[in-house]
């Protein structure tokens, strides 16, 4: 056992190190650019006067590294500076759409883990037959649609028949429920397409497992379909599944953004858009830095759990 | 219900152009090619079907398309009536048109940055694969940590700082995806590396030079071009989606992502008008996919 | 014989598929078993043995299908029994021992849970008394440990435990018939012994019907009472084991049995400088010593076998002669002259007289290449050879290894049979013109006749071209019939080196004792003869 905590030990170093190098390339892009970036954020017609203050307001006139400890040690401690656009402290900015991103992105989880690894346990099951094909020609279409497309259609399909709000309104006064109801669409858009993509891998991890011999030996020793699937094949796929519905989770991190901006929800996804819109560089980084930090937080997860759950490496001689 | 008779009938013309499409493959194959489209799937063959279309609408925009590119023709918002029939824009130019030039445009610009991405990945990986010891590992580990932060999310900072234009724009996804195109070149490359034709090869004292072009690339072909495919339905949906964002492909350049954006009040109308331009992109990524697909189950069924 | 037909198989069509096409597998094959009887299925890759013994299941792969004929297990035809009932039969009344324990073996459940499902599923019998049963089966098949060898994971146990631990899953429900499919073939030869006696006293002792299929004549000698020969589906003959090895009647099987016959002159002694030579080698990966101080030599015109089971260290020593894995003390002589310890550092003419054939002739050979590049790019860059006189040279050497250069030159390794590639493997080796080739278990992946034409082969070139050949192998029978001179070696030391003859005649270290003892024989009474002289030693 002193073993495996190590492994464990390991990859939370490991995690660390990465969130670490993460910081490093965010805040270093901005000084990828040629020139001044000052200038170039306020053009050509911008006077000198208000280059120097934009300057001292970015702390451009500090050496980098001196630069980028001061915003690292203002990370840790929830302080993510100021946005050039509004003025108003980032923090302020993205705590309560952190939230609201948080909520939609785990909706959709909710939603698209349980139904995408039945459906691909299902398809591995009944390979080849009428519902395999199907169901993997589908998910396929879905995966190729862009997100605005899916949610576009559920627009005109469920909103303009009134089923469900095609925006969402949160204000101090919305209960869970009602946001329950107003978020489905966005949530629902999500999960499409995160399941499409979850189901088959969670299928192609699992008939990977199927040409197994243990496999064989298990349908020689007289078990059922069903029970070689569920008791021979899932626990030998359990860790290709976490890192599947992981990467998934992570995935959704990136397809918030767009959905956000569909539904005119108000999370992070928007405030972001908002702040690539206007070059309000603070803030893209503040929330580059958040989302990546997630990425790399569900995959250590990942990594962790498929640690413990394989027998090789929890039981060794 | 307009939705279910839409699907339905959709359905059934893709699969008649499944169908028709087959028919004239096998037909039109070589006698030694002939079997690989004798079994082929009917929604492998509807992708062929549909990639041929959308070249030869991108080749041939300017002899298709009734009018300019950027021809402002008269109200906003007209419905679907001749000679406009799809309809208007906001700005009044022919939707029509601009459907046909964003087929040169969008996929022109997505093959390029797909392409880009595709050399210096596969390049990089292939020779970072048969180098071997620190260079590889430093290489990779950085790609990993590049890797670590969602493409989008990446995308859309290196955007903020260099500005957006079309320029950038193919840059940035093409070094994003760059990432993505490296991981699996150098994985493909070292299932191939560790095989004993490559050391017998070494032992034989060939140089890197050679045994790239000559041992790995032939072996390595097949996953590439899946993975050419496979990338090129990522950078096209990218690109779309930053479109359709406000901050790729800017107008009066015709690009199916921002005719979403630029029309999308529409919808609340119930007009499936700004549908037409995501359909567009749908299409060709479900196609690319199809096909793709077909191919990746063929070179895994020989293997068995 | 009086008793009852458990199995019987009449007219057994089975096709498989390649591409589109299905391709008849087993052509026609009739079987008959009775009740506590073992019969031995034997013939070499291709003859079907493996899909007919899961076809005595009412079982085909996929990919596979049963297209005609009659198998009728104890009164049920299993073809046209539903699945259910197939079901209910498989793991109850007819269990399956397969090839390579380690991978047959479920990773993620401990061996008890896996020996006591079909008991209870089957219904046959309660969790508990699965438990009790499991401790007694691993007890009779001489399990170390037997009451807690169960609960270990299977990563935990060795090879030939696993196998024996299958063997006791088998038995979990008393069948009527044991399918064993080629239950030894992963196994070291030393390992093997343990594992047969196992099985076969466990057999007996049951009364248990069984079908042993091996390619292993020898093997099967010892387990079997009745044997039928297969060859592409078709059977060849079937008679009781004596009589069988005594006097076979067709001329294939009396072909397989005169493989084991081939066996050349021993050659005179080496003279002179050795061609190759190695000095007091110690090498290994990471902290590992996996050679440890290793010295031979290796003169022109003689062949050197290197023998030892895996972890032996054998194939490291080839790698350290041709530089792949520079040793950390001593050093590779060529010629008398010393060698750089990396392949890197060799000039091309060092690299060229050192020239390796490998086991698996697909992985060896560039599946995109067609023979001309391949036999032709070391002629090409060690010879300068351009134009008409490399075309020539690949003509000469596609006759040397005897394929007609018209119909092969442009075939791709695809388009070859087994022997067909290894051969090609050979002739790549000597388009360097070397004077030394490695040959690293060239044979072993080759059916028995096949190996006898490459032995064959790669005598008559040693003749004509002076060679001296490095021959690594974990196979006595290919010892005897080609090497002049003995290495063997154990877990990194060379036990024991001489000249073949009185290496065989009078081992001097215990090891090889072992190892030469292990090796089976055609005699029926050998294991017994064997067992009862080891069980005096003890």
């Amino acid at each position: 056992m002193t073993g495996i905590w190590r492994m464990i030990g390991q990859r939370l170093l490991l995690g660390v190190l990465t969130l670490f190098i993460i910081s490093l390339v965010i805040f270093g892009a901005t000084e990828l650019l040629p020139g001044d970036l000052a200038r170039e954020l306020l053009g050509q017609s911008a006077t000198e006067e208000t280059l120097a203050a934009l300057r001292e307001q970015l702390g451009l006139n500090e050496p980098a590294p001196v630069r980028y400890w001061n915003w690292l040690t203002g990370v840790l401690q929830g302080d993510f500076g100021v946005s050039m656009a509004t003025q108003r402290p980032i923090s302020e900015l993205v705590g309560a759409r952190l939230g609201n991103t948080l909520f939609l992105a785990l909706y959709a989880a909710a939603l698209s883990v349980p139904l995408s690894l039945l459906l691909g346990v299902l398809a591995a099951l009944w390979r080849n037959s009428v519902f395999d094909r199907a169901s993997n020609a589908l998910a396929l279409t879905v995966i190729s649609f862009p997100e605005f497309f899916v949610a576009y259609i559920l627009i005109l399909w469920l909103a303009q028949t009134g089923l469900f709000p095609s925006m969402v309104r949160i204000t101090g006064a919305t209960t869970t429920g009602d946001l329950l109801y107003s978020a489905f669409l966005p949530a629902l858009t999500l999960t499409l397409v995160v399941t499409a993509h979850m189901m088959r891998m969670t299928r192609a991890a699992i008939i990977n497992l199927m040409a197994s011999p243990y496999i064989e030996m298990a349908r020689l020793k007289g078990m059922s379909p069903m029970r070689v699937v569920l008791r021979h094949a899932v626990p030998n796929a359990l860790a290709p599944i976490i890192n599947v519905v992981a990467l998934n989770l992570a995935y959704l991190i990136t397809g918030v953004v767009v959905v956000e901006v569909v539904f005119v929800y108000p999370g992070l996804g928007q405030l972001m858009i908002d702040a690539v819109t206007n070059r309000d560089i603070p803030v893209v980084q503040a929330i580059a830095l958040i989302f990546a930090s997630a990425y790399v937080l569900l995959n250590l997860l990942a990594d962790v759990l498929s640690t413990v759950t394989n027998p090789r490496l929890m039981h060794r001689t | 219900m307009t939705v279910l008779v839409s699907v339905i009938v959709g359905l059934g013309l893709s699969f008649v152009i499944g169908l028709a499409a087959r028919a004239a493959l096998r037909a039109a194959a070589p006698a030694r090619h002939r079997p690989m489209f004798r079994d082929m799937p009917l929604t492998a063959s509807f992708g062929l079907a549909v990639i041929l279309a959308y070249v030869v609408v991108a080749v041939l925009a300017p002899v298709i398309a009734p009018f300019g590119e950027g021809e402002v023709l008269g109200d906003q918002y007209l419905p679907w009536a001749a000679p406009h029939y799809l309809g208007t824009d906001k700005l009044g130019r022919d939707m029509l048109t601009r459907l046909i030039y964003g087929a040169r445009n969008t996929v022109g610009i997505a093959f390029a940055t797909t392409a880009l991405a595709f050399v210096a990945g596969a390049v990089l990986g292939i020779w970072a694969a048969l180098a071997g010891g620190w260079m590889d590992q430093g290489l990779s580990r950085l790609v990993d940590a590049l890797m670590a932060i969602p493409a989008l999310i990446f995308s859309l900072l290196l955007l903020t700082i260099f500005g957006t234009s079309v320029l950038t724009l193919i840059l940035v996804i093409a070094a994003v995806d760059a990432t993505r195109v490296y991981r699996l070149a150098r994985s493909v490359a070292q299932g191939i590396v560790v095989m004993d034709y490559i050391e017998a090869a070494r032992l034989r004292g060939e140089g890197n030079w050679h045994l790239i072009r000559r041992e790995i690339l032939p072996n390595a072909m097949a996953p590439l071009a899946a993975e050419f495919g496979l990338r090129f339905c990522f950078v096209f949906l990218s690109i779309s989606a930053l479109s359709f964002l406000g901050l790729g492909i800017k107008p009066p350049t015709a690009d199916w992502g921002s005719m979403v954006r630029e029309n999308a009040t529409l919808i609340t109308f119930g007009d499936i008008t700004p549908l037409l331009p995501a359909g567009a992109i749908a299409l060709l990524t479900v196609a690319v996919n199809f096909v793709v697909d077909w191919q990746l189950q063929r070179a895994s069924g020989l293997k068995e | 014989m009086g008793r009852d037909i458990l199995l019987s198989i009449r007219g057994l069509r089975i096709d498989g598929r390649s591409g589109d096409a299905w391709h008849p597998i087993v052509k026609g094959v009739d079987l008959t078993l009775h009740r506590g009887e073992v019969l031995g299925l034997i013939g070499e890759s291709g003859a079907g043995k493996s899909t007919l013994g899961l076809a005595a299941m009412g079982f085909a792969r996929d990919g596979c299908r049963i297209s005609g004929g009659t198998i009728n297990f104890d009164g049920i035809d299993l073809r046209t029994a539903p699945e259910a009932i197939r079901r209910g039969l498989r793991g109850k009344r007819i269990a399956y021992v397969a090839q390579s324990a380690a991978a047959s073996f479920n990773p993620a459940h401990r061996l008890i849970d896996q020996y006591c499902e079909a008991p209870v599923v089957h219904g046959v019998m309660s969790r508990e008394k699965a438990e009790g049963d499991a401790v007694d089966l691993y007890r009779r098949m001489r399990l170390p440990n037997p009451e807690d060898i169960g609960f270990r994971y299977p990563h935990q146990v060795s090879g030939g435990q696993l196998q024996r631990a299958m063997t006791a899953m088998a038995m979990a429900c008393r069948p009527d018939l044991i399918i064993f499919d080629e239950p030894t073939t992963a196994l070291d030869v030393t390992t093997q012994i343990e594992v047969l006696a196992a099985i076969r006293d466990i057999v007996r002792q049951s009364g248990t019907a069984a079908i042993y299929i091996t390619h292993d004549l020898a093997v099967v000698a010892q387990m079997a009472d009745r044997i039928k020969v297969l060859l592409r589906g078709d059977e060849v003959e079937e008679a009781d084991t004596r009589s069988m090895l005594a006097a076979p009647r067709q001329a294939y099987t009396r072909s397989l049995w005169a493989v084991r016959s081939f066996a050349r002159a021993e050659q005179p002694p080496g003279t002179g400088t050795p061609v190759v030579s190695v000095r007091n080698v110690t090498a290994g990966y990471g902290a590992v010593d996996v050679l440890k101080n290793v010295s031979f030599d290796i003169h022109a015109r003689r062949t050197v076998a290197v023998v030892g089971e895996s972890g032996s260290g054998k194939s490291t020593a080839a790698r350290v002669i041709a530089g792949l894995l520079p040793p950390r003390k001593g050093q590779v002589l060529m010629g008398g002259k010393t060698l750089p310890p990396g392949f890197r550092a060799r000039s091309r003419d060092e690299l060229r007289q050192c020239q390796m054939i490998y086991q698996m002739a697909d992985t060896a050979l560039n599946p995109k290449l067609r023979l001309r590049e391949l036999i032709g790019r070391p002629a090409e860059m060690y010879l300068g050879l351009k134009g008409r006189a490399l075309e020539t040279r690949i003509r000469d050497l596609l006759a040397l290894i005897e394929l007609e250069p018209d119909t092969y030159i442009d075939r791709l390794p695809s388009e070859l049979s087994g022997g067909q590639k290894q051969r090609i493997g050979i002739a790549r080796a000597l388009a360097a013109e070397p004077q030394l080739i490695i040959c690293d278990e060239v044979t072993s992946a080759l059916d028995q006749i096949v190996q006898e034409d490459i032995l064959k082969l790669l005598d008559r070139l040693q003749g004509e071209l002076n060679l001296a050949y490095m021959f690594i192998t974990h196979d006595l029978a290919t010892v005897k019939s080609i090497a002049d001179e003995v290495v063997v070696m154990q877990q990194g030391t060379v036990v024991e080196h001489g000249p073949k003859g009185a290496l065989f005649a009078r081992p001097k270290q215990d090891y090889t004792r072992l190892l030469l003892s292990s090796v089976p024989e055609m005699d029926p009474d050998w294991l017994n003869r064997l067992l009862a002289a080891r069980g005096e030693h003890a």
